[in-house]
């Protein structure tokens, strides 16, 4: 009976079930084929174009002949202070909001919650809006504000800055140490806190001598990662500090800065021979994606190894 | 004696170290809270001046990119009475010329007694929302137009570019990533999305500019070499990675048991997938969409080097546009400090800013709640 059903039936029907089945499957296989092949053209691009330019030359001297000549050192050397200050100002802030939300707060506190919806908003805001945040709030109130208290009569703190970019890039990035640092201290064993507790430490003895130290490993990804983040981002710091040339590199914080992102910006759009400026712009482009690159790989590859001992 | 050790036992000892390192954390904790409330208060703040009208003090006059720093603050000084020099635009004047020269200023701060051209005139019978709502944004000449709606037009077209781009591909992706790629190849699949996500907008922008603008105008024979299309594309790649990942995080999330008991009766693998494991994470995918839309439209360097920047009020996807956010970033560096053109960068920057909050507050209480009461109920 089911078998004469099914032959009077279902056997076009199997057939164009089929033909559906292999056609939608190959539809969402070229949805993803695409992407990648999107992601490998740009970085074979970049990579076959940008090689070639790379010399020791233009890794260690400053730019000449509107930039036809010479190198990036100044960029290089103010995206590696500018990040690390910004790593400075906002891997604690992070961490030990992370520490808050896994070790101090009640699940379900209305505070908590509101922690939480503060670092998910914060990763939703764009970028621009925190130079402007940057402008209005670290320039303008905080730097005026101390050159007041200073009495200084010219602006010292009180102008675009690299203490300003990077207290900016610090906001900016702090929801990714947030989430990195809670994943590594959520992979602490909880056997090691109980332990510690039994033996009659302090609630806070526990987390300073034992979680923490374990989790050292997670908090350096998320710092990686932020860095990593903040070398890419050119928007929020366009009027915060950078600037196209540099007569000098910056020694203090409250000088300003070249950036890589920003000198390639600049190079692409504003170069008065764009043509004879193209080397230039991509070999720029190569040292930025290998400084981010090779730091978000390195913090990849710790995050795997912290989950597969998990 | 024993009274007071059974004092010590029972007593509970406050120890202040632990409340100090509690409260401490709990403070720091609530930066997340505070630096939210305070991009609001500051970003409003420097674009309050549209709405009262208020005067800014001159010393604070100044391009905001300068680089110099030898703009001495009396050279701004105002020698004489500041109320005839104060214009209805809230802009303070000032009679001797800074070494910064702006046209639109320039024309503003003529003292009364010149005559002043009908341009002007007409800009400042104006109210300001008129000016706002025009369709023209012209900031820098001798009547400032101030017209959001190009604006608005040119972002709602490059956002709905990249959407229309990205979310198919990233929810297909993620829907092949997930139920039908071999273990190798998801292998493969899932790093490369990363590597696509960890391209700086700057270079996304580049690659942009120079080669998908010149591919687009040969295949298409465009009139613009850089377009809305353009634009959108290169929006899309930043939002791509964004919408995979979350589409992903919400497609591996259904319980497993859904999938086992639609295979159980009979159903193959792709329907499983699309009739039983996509409609389970559909808030998943909404709020991955949402947040795509919430990138694109405030994406800023793709947009500023690969749309065109040109406010055009057009419905066309082949002209150029301009969005917000490129907007911001290209005229910030040369505008004065407290100009009304200042402020209204600030302006838009707020309303970036409420657009991407109310993104945000949508995925958070409808979307994700909506995700976790779906599965908590099984």
């Amino acid at each position: 009976m089911i078998s004469i059903i099914s032959n009077r039936k279902s056997r076009p029907f199997v057939i164009r079930k089929k033909i559906l089945g292999a056609a939608i499957v190959s539809i969402t296989f070229l949805a993803a084929a695409m992407v990648i092949t999107i992601a490998l053209v740009m970085l074979g691009h970049f990579l076959i174009k940008g090689i070639p330019n790379i010399s020791w030359e233009f890794l260690s001297q400053a730019p000449r002949n509107n930039n036809t000549e010479g190198g990036i050192f100044p960029a290089i050397y103010g995206t590696t202070f500018l990040v690390l200050t910004m790593a400075l100002l906002g891997v604690p802030v992070g961490t030990a909001t992370a520490v808050y939300l896994t070790e101090y707060a009640k699940q379900n506190s209305l505070f908590a919650r509101s922690v939480r919806f503060g670092v998910n908003t914060l990763a939703g805001v764009p970028s621009i809006v925190f130079g402007l945040f940057g402008v209005g709030f670290f320039v303008h109130f905080i730097g005026s504000g101390i050159d007041g208290v200073l009495g200084n009569t010219s602006s010292v703190w009180g102008q675009p800055a690299l203490i300003w970019a990077a207290a900016t890039l610090a906001v900016l990035t702090l929801p990714v140490v947030i989430v990195s640092v809670e994943e590594a201290l959520r992979a602490v064993p909880r056997e090691l806190r109980e332990a510690s507790l039994a033996l009659g430490a302090t609630k806070w003895q526990t987390v300073w001598r034992i979680v923490l130290p374990n989790s050292m490993t997670g908090i350096l990804t998320g710092s990686i990662l932020a860095v990593g983040r903040g070398a890419g981002e050119v928007a929020p710091i366009i009027f915060v500090g950078a600037v196209y040339s540099l007569p000098e590199l910056p020694s203090k914080i409250t000088d300003q800065f070249m950036h890589l992102g920003y000198h390639l910006f600049v190079l692409a759009t504003q170069s008065p021979d764009v043509e004879a400026a193209m080397p230039k712009q991509y070999a720029t482009t190569i040292v930025l994606l290998m400084l981010t690159f090779i730091l978000n790989f390195t913090a990849t590859f710790i995050r795997s190894r912290i989950r597969n001992k998990k | 004696m024993a009274e007071s050790m059974k004092n010590t036992l029972t007593k509970r000892k406050i120890r202040w170290g632990e409340w100090i390192a509690e409260t401490g954390i709990k403070v720091v904790a609530g930066a997340s809270i505070l630096l939210i409330v305070l991009i609001f208060i500051f970003v409003f703040r420097e674009a309050a001046g549209i709405f009262s009208g208020k005067t800014v003090k001159s010393e604070n006059v100044r391009p905001i990119g300068s680089t110099d720093e030898n703009s001495k603050p009396e050279e701004y000084s105002l020698p004489d009475d500041t109320d005839t020099a104060t214009n209805k635009n809230g802009t303070k004047a000032e009679s001797n010329s800074p070494d910064v020269y702006n046209p639109e200023i320039e024309e503003i701060k003529k003292p009364a007694e010149t005559p002043v051209s009908e341009a002007v005139a007409a800009s400042q019978n104006r109210s300001i929302w008129e000016n706002l709502m025009s369709k023209v944004w012209q900031p820098v000449g001798e009547d400032p137009k101030f017209g959001l709606l190009p604006l608005f037009i040119g972002t709602a077209k490059a956002t709905f570019v990249a959407i229309l781009i990205g979310a198919p591909l990233g929810i297909l992706a993620a829907v092949y990533s997930a139920f039908f790629a071999k273990r190798w190849l998801r292998e493969i699949i899932k790093p490369t999305i990363e590597i696509l996500a960890g391209f700086p907008s700057v270079v996304v922008g580049f690659f942009c500019l120079m080669i998908v603008a010149s591919l687009m105008q040969s295949l298409f024979g465009l009139e613009y070499r850089l377009n809305a299309l353009v634009g959108g594309f290169g929006l899309a790649v930043a939002v791509i990675p964004i919408i995979f990942t979350i589409t992903d995080d919400a497609l591996t999330s259904v319980p497993k048991t859904y999938r086992e008991a639609s295979l159980a009766l009979g159903a193959t693998e792709w329907e499983t997938a699309f009739k039983v494991m996509l409609p389970a994470a559909l808030p998943g995918v909404v709020a991955a969409v949402l947040l795509g839309i919430g990138r694109a439209f405030g994406e800023t360097m793709i947009a500023l080097m690969a749309t065109g920047n040109a406010a055009i009020f057009s419905g066309s996807f082949t002209e150029p546009v301009r969005t917000l956010a490129a907007t911001i970033g290209a005229e910030m560096g040369e505008v004065i400090w407290g100009s009304l053109h200042y402020n209204i960068l600030f302006f838009v920057g707020v309303l970036l800013f409420i657009i991407s909050f109310c993104i945000n507050l949508v995925t958070e209480l409808f979307v994700k709640k909506r995700l976790a009461r779906k599965f908590q109920g099984v």
